[in-house]
């Protein structure tokens, strides 16, 4: 009897029937765009790999490209792509990371430094093209480097440091404040607590943002098409200084760029290889930052 | 005797004022510093030097950013002359003096005239009005798609899974916003292309409506991460709230979670429409480059087809004619214009989505 009445109470009214299809039916809808992504991207990378996979060996990464680039491989768009992100990371990681500690660690909470934190937001939203040009106008042309190696990374520096930053700032936050704390109470001062205590405390995630600001510099073009990338040069082949700072160089994003566009008659699998190498190379990257930060998020003991 | 009283009463002296001690000459004052020489105190005060100066650079990087791209476009609002950088243009000055090429620039000229003809020979013009339809008209197509499809999987990701499929599918959304822009031009270039031919009988396949879908696929990992966020800062006890009604999750997320978090939702859509104002290569390489209304055919009126017309923004523009354009002409001062108009256009949409960010935050 009471059984009956409970069954009664609790049985499914039209209502509820609805509310559960709706439910169900939005749940289905949400993740059909959270696939809306994922699909094309897998697609998209198959299909690459599947056009580009018969030029890609060792030697098509080891030799310069020839006849109007038509044919060879890209070892002197590689070594540049190597260059422009090893010189701009030399530029950029340093200046990004202290920066990085002062909005952390020295900043208070006032005008002037809210200021700052828009500058960093702001610099991260510049278009890249603007970014060209501003490195045009002031490494280029005002402090006369000329179109070189060393323009192209300052530009690509500036533009890539608020990835640093972004990923620093989140590294020192994440030290428990009681760390400092007790580092200040033993007498030592900000800086020998930021030295000894944040810093290699946090390092972990200051790399993640190093590593991805390398990912993000290796694929990116427009500003250094007119600050120190070239369309075609070439090199000794298996030098690794075969580029000097105030040469000119190719770059991977450029190249594929160039023989897409610029080049008639390339084969057709020679655009899709170069796609691949540069897709490739910053998504393992970019995959390295994500495994180092797994790891070491679960080894953390805080 | 009184050297001994004041050795003892020392530290709690200091204690208020940890600034003045650090003087290195008086280490009996101080045993927690005893070990550390002038040279040490000097260092540390050179390195916060430094921190600080990186500190501020963002500043000095946005501010050169704008004064170094203005410094390059300025003369146009000064200079009657174009230097004696084109000897023909010269000649042509001198044949026709009414020549538009050696005219004052207008502003306004530049600002509503359609007419893009910078290389000219007889009547160089410079209107960047069809260059701004096309960048914004792309970049609206594109939040069209991505904005449903954008806060969709970021109420997906934050709120109907968890666990390893919540994990999994933030790394591929960090893996997609890491593809770069020419790739993803080249994408448009040889997959879109056909493609969009094929489905829609498209004469071309370089069009809006390639550029726009590159767009929506780039802008979409920033909207998901912000629109994520700004779902995760809604109090749990909401949820709990409406749980304890009876509601099922879509109707916590219809009644409840939207309208808490509009305003991050709307600053996350506002970064997207910033990325995709700004991207230059993938709309260079897929949208067809051509200086082009699309809402407008050749006989004056409304084109439905619009979305299969072929545009050019003020993006690819500059990437395209910059390495064309003779250094110090009107060509090359007009560009760098554009890059001014470029900056202040994704400044304001960057600092409102920032003030909405911000206003979040004190809440």
């Amino acid at each position: 009897m009471i059984a009956e009445t409970t069954n009664r109470l609790f049985a499914e009214t039209p209502l509820v029937r609805k509310k559960q299809r709706r439910e169900w039916v939005a749940r289905l809808i949400f993740g059909m765009m959270a696939a809306a992504m994922i699909i094309p991207l897998l697609l998209i990378i198959g299909y690459l790999v599947y056009q580009g996979a018969p030029l890609i060996s060792w030697d098509f990464l080891t030799t310069n490209p020839v006849g109007g680039m038509r044919r060879g491989g890209i070892w002197s768009a590689l070594l540049g792509t190597i260059w422009l992100v090893g010189v701009s990371l030399l530029i950029a990681a340093p200046i990004g990371v202290m920066a990085a500690v002062y909005l952390n660690e020295y900043a208070r909470d006032n005008w002037f430094n809210r200021i700052i934190n828009l500058a960093v937001i702001n610099l991260a939203g510049v278009p890249s093209i603007v970014h060209a040009l501003f490195g045009l106008g002031a490494f280029v042309l005002f402090a006369r480097m000329g179109r070189s190696v060393l323009a192209a990374s300052l530009t690509l520096a500036i533009m890539t440091l608020p990835v640093i930053i972004a990923s620093t700032r989140e590294a020192l936050a994440s030290v428990p404040r009681t760390f400092r704390e007790a580092c200040w109470n033993v007498g030592a001062t900000r800086w020998q607590t930021i030295r000894r205590i944040v810093l290699p405390n946090s390092i972990s995630g200051i790399l993640t943002g190093v590593i991805l600001q390398v990912s993000r510099t290796a694929g990116e073009t427009a500003p250094i098409m007119f600050t120190g990338a070239v369309f075609f040069r070439s090199i000794s082949e298996g030098d690794f200084f075969a580029y000097g700072l105030k040469e000119q160089c190719m770059a991977l994003s450029m190249h594929l760029y160039t023989v897409t566009t610029q080049v008639t008659g390339a084969p057709k699998p020679l655009p899709y290889a170069i796609a691949v190498v540069l897709l490739g190379t910053v998504l393992l990257v970019n995959a390295t930052a994500i495994v180092l930060r797994v790891y070491l998020r679960s080894r953390k003991k805080w | 005797m009184a050297t001994e009283l004041q050795t003892e009463l020392a530290p709690e002296r200091a204690a208020p004022k940890p600034a003045q001690p650090e003087r290195g000459s008086a280490p009996a004052n101080k045993p927690a510093r005893a070990g550390r020489g002038a040279l040490a105190i000097a260092g540390e005060k050179l390195i916060e030097f430094v921190i600080r100066l990186c500190g501020i650079s963002a500043i000095i990087f946005v501010f050169s950013i704008f004064f170094f791209v203005f410094r390059e476009a300025a003369p146009l609002f000064f200079q009657k002359h174009e230097p004696p950088a084109q000897p023909e243009a010269v000649v042509e000055r001198h044949a026709d003096d009414h020549s538009p090429a050696a005219k004052k620039f207008a502003l306004k000229e530049f600002l509503f005239s359609k007419e893009w003809y910078p290389t000219s020979q007889s009547n160089v013009r410079f209107g960047v009005l069809a260059l701004i339809v096309g960048t914004l008209s792309v970049t609206a197509l594109a939040m069209i798609i991505a904005v449903p499809f954008g806060l969709g999987a970021a109420v997906f990701v934050s709120e109907f899974c968890g666990g390893k499929i919540k994990e999994t599918l933030k790394i591929v959304i960090e893996l997609l916003a890491a593809i770069p822009s020419v790739v993803w031009g080249f994408i448009g270039l040889t997959v879109m292309n056909p493609i969009i031919q094929d489905l829609f009988h498209a004469p071309i396949g370089l069009n809006m409506l390639n550029g726009a879908i590159l767009l929506a696929l780039m802008s979409v990992p920033i909207m998901v991460s912000i629109g994520e966020d700004s779902l995760k800062a809604v109090p749990d006890s909401f949820r709990e709230a409406g749980l304890a009604l009876g509601a099922t999750r879509w109707q916590l997320v219809y009644r409840v979670l939207l309208p808490a978090a509009k305003n991050g939702l709307l600053a996350a859509v506002l970064l997207g429409v910033g990325r995709a104002v700004g991207e230059t290569m993938a709309v260079l390489m897929a949208t067809g480059h051509a200086v082009n209304i699309p809402f407008v055919t050749a006989d004056g009126s409304f084109n439905p087809l619009f979305i299969f017309e072929p545009v050019r923004t003020l993006t690819a523009t500059i990437a395209a004619e910059l390495g064309e354009a003779s250094e110090g002409s009107q060509h090359y001062r007009v560009l760098f214009l554009i890059g001014v108009l470029l900056f202040s256009m994704t400044f304001i949409v960057n600092l409102t989505a920032d003030l909405i960010i911000r206003g979040i935050k004190k809440r």
